[in-house]
């Protein structure tokens, strides 16, 4: 049994409501408990740092205190919490004389995704997959902040990662290579500048169906939103049909392991994925 | 040192030869702030070609950092480049002189919001403040209720009225905001923002 401190973010409460769901539910199957912060606050996220660099690491650091005095591991789902908190730290390292928080930067802040993709974690899932993912071709994206900047997120693959291929591979599924797995989505500007979130992520898709992939699988909750809720406008706009269901990477380990859920997590979703995994024979 | 000083006037701005405006702090104020040394920049374009949301921008990540040098601080900052940014670090990890030009962007998105130089964009700016207010009076995102105030702000009421509509019904929008969380410690960190520390 692990145990770590969890810190869900604003999106995973409304519009990523499947994420934090199906990670609730991989982590009860892999025997991960989850105790999440009480009282925890919004990260700050884009507008933070956009506008204040003092509102920026002092927001996040806030959990990050919270989290010092659980002294567990904080397990973020959101990358943009994430990058934010992994910020923070390293400033409240750095200089602790220019903030004021009583964090210190000592309690290790994981990635859901990284975490997952940890072998000891690889060994732990590959032993509860029940239903491998076989003839599931699947486009792995990675997005911006799970990999840059890498002094912030220590990936060392950050223009090429494969560690959520590796993962995806172990539940069955096929990864597919291509050269978009890191590229921007349009990200923060999706309810300001919605023309370039479209432009954006047009290429994304256009690029993922070029590749032949089925779905693709993400651990950002913005680039879910962006690439699953536009599909109808974007081909409207662009002359072209998508239906490409977009994945977080812990659906597909629920799937795989057979978590009774999933159905529930699909139906959320506004491209549907039900449609791809019955002609796949993966759910019935 | 008589010279300069003449050239500079009253409002501390010199001209340049096309006749823009030059803040010669401009500079410093940037490197202090952002803690980067944008001089070993050599143009290489790195930045830009890598750019994904360059072709939105009137001015080029790489000529932001030359107007920078230079001290046009006007001209940087009333560019819709500075708001368009989206922050995906592509431009920093790319640079051969390790310039972090992701963090110069925050760092001048931040000398705009205090400059009282009209934003190239509307809405970039709005949604910021709005998302804040929202935390310092709910303590988190309640995406609903930034949705709400943003759309009163922009008078935009039906852009994505119909998909806000499909995402209500598939229960991914949370109808009511939490509990206040963090009370007084978030009420201090935005005091502070305030007073500008």
């Amino acid at each position: 049994m692990k145990e770590l401190s969890y810190y869900p973010g604003c999106s995973l409460e409304g519009t990523s409501r499947e994420y934090g769901e199906s990670l609730r539910g991989v982590c009860d199957m892999l025997e991960v408990q989850l105790h999440e912060l009480e009282d925890w606050t919004c990260c700050g996220a884009s507008s933070a740092h956009c506008t204040d660099e003092a509102l920026a690491i002092e927001l996040a650091a806030r959990n990050l205190a919270l989290a010092e005095k659980g002294g567990r591991e904080l397990l973020v789902p959101c990358v943009a919490c994430y990058s934010r908190f992994k910020t923070a730290e390293k400033e409240v390292r750095e200089h602790p004389e220019k903030w004021e928080t009583s964090c210190q930067g000592k309690v290790r802040i994981r990635y859901a995704l990284d975490f997952f993709c940890e072998d000891s974690l690889l060994e732990a899932v590959k032993e509860k997959v029940v239903m491998p993912l076989s003839g599931l071709r699947v486009g792995c994206y990675y997005g911006c902040l799970s990999v840059r900047p890498p002094d912030i997120t220590g990936v060392k693959r950050f223009e090429d990662p494969n560690h959520m291929d590796r993962l995806m591979d172990l539940l069955g599924a096929q990864s597919i290579p291509w050269s978009y797995k890191t590229d921007c989505c349009g990200a923060s500007l999706l309810m300001t500048r919605t023309d370039i979130v479209r432009r954006l992520s047009q290429r994304l898709l256009e690029m993922a169906r070029e590749a032949e992939a089925d779905c693709l699988v993400t651990g950002c909750t913005m680039c879910q939103v962006n690439l699953d809720t536009r599909q109808e406008e974007i081909g409207k706009e662009f002359g072209q049909k998508y239906d490409i269901p977009i994945f977080y990477f812990t659906e597909l380990m629920g799937l795989a392991m057979g978590h009774r859920s999933v159905k529930r997590w699909f139906s959320r979703h506004l491209t549907d994925p039900i449609k791809l995994l019955r002609s796949r024979g993966l759910i019935g | 040192m008589k010279d300069t000083k003449s050239e500079m006037g009253s409002t501390g701005l010199r001209i340049a030869g096309n006749g823009e405006a030059i803040d010669p702090s401009f500079p410093d104020l940037v490197g202090q702030r952002s803690g980067e040394n944008f001089l070993t920049c050599y143009q290489c374009q790195k930045c830009s070609a890598g750019c994904p949301v360059a072709y939105a921008m009137d001015i080029l990540p790489n000529q932001v950092i030359r107007m920078v040098q230079f001290g046009l601080k006007e001209k940087v900052l009333s560019s819709n480049t500075i708001w368009i940014c989206a922050s995906c670090y592509t431009c920093s990890v790319r640079c051969p002189n390790d310039i972090d030009i992701a963090k110069i962007m925050d760092v001048l998105r931040h000398i705009a919001f205090g400059s009282g130089i009209k934003a190239a964009e509307r809405d970039i700016p709005i949604f910021h403040s709005v998302f804040l207010d929202s935390i310092k009076s709910k303590g988190r995102i309640h995406e609903l209720g930034l949705i709400w105030q943003y759309k009163t702000k922009t008078r935009d009421f039906m852009k994505d009225a119909a998909l806000g509509w499909r995402m209500v019904r598939r229960g991914k929008i949370k109808l009511f905001p939490s509990k206040f969380g963090g009370g007084r410690e978030i009420k201090s960190i935005f005091r502070r923002y305030e007073k500008g520390r």
